[in-house]
């Protein structure tokens, strides 16, 4: 009993982040935000919901099936695979976007930009009571 | 042992419904996007829920050949993201 509520809960929470990146990948206004909607969400929501599905093998293990054993062992091998290749890959595709030449949208400070181009840092002439400010 | 999991099935099949919804919003994204990586973005985003879908299948009809096939996909899109973000930066392949 509350072992199925369990794995509702996390199939809800999983669900809900899944949807939020979705809505967030049409809605933010830049490559790199929606990168940043894209990536976290989904990998955030994939934990809940693979986690769900190796509590489900988990319990027709403890049951008596040893098939469950099998599903849980290879949903964790999934599980891993997922961590270690999405944050890899949104690194690789933010850094592509940039170096060809995608500007993000209404940014005021690109750090990234000046250190490629050989540009000095913006606040040399604004004093040291900016730096002091902040 | 297929009956404990007779509630779970129609949760797993609405959850599958859920996360083909989201794949139709970055596919909204890959028609739309105005730049190319917008567009590889959305590519990326659609493939790690199709993984997800098929986790979720292969425990909504109980069998483990979904779940390996999911491993493959997961390994085989980074691979893809990788090489297109190469492409994107202008090195060579």
């Amino acid at each position: 009993m509350i072992f199925d509520i369990i794995i509702y809960t996390m199939l809800c929470i999983g669900v809900f982040f899944n949807l939020l990146a979705g809505i967030g990948l049409l809605r933010f206004p830049d490559v790199y935000t929606r990168l940043h909607a894209g990536t976290k969400c989904t990998t955030f929501g994939s934990i809940f919901v693979i986690g769900s599905v190796i509590l489900i093998g988990l319990k027709a293990w403890w049951h008596g099936d040893v098939n469950g054993s099998v599903i849980a062992l290879h949903s964790a091998v999934a599980l891993v695979a997922i961590l270690l290749t999405n944050p890899v890959g949104a690194h690789a595709i933010a850094r592509a976007a940039h170096r060809s030449g995608v500007e993000p949208a209404r940014a005021v400070v690109d750090d990234l930009k000046d250190k490629r181009t050989g540009k000095k840092k913006r606040n040399n002439n604004a004093g040291s009571s900016n730096e002091k400010g902040e | 042992m297929i009956e404990l999991l007779y509630g779970l099935q129609s949760t797993y099949l609405g959850v599958l419904v859920a996360l083909i919804l989201c794949t139709s919003f970055g596919i909204i994204r890959i028609i739309l996007g105005p730049t190319t990586p917008d567009r590889v973005v959305g590519v990326d985003t659609i493939n790690t829920i199709i993984i997800v879908a098929m986790v979720a299948f292969g425990a909504a009809f109980y069998e483990v050949i979904y779940i390996d096939v999911a491993i493959v996909y997961a390994l085989l899109s980074f691979i893809s993201t990788l090489f297109i973000a190469k492409y994107l930066e202008g090195g060579h392949l």
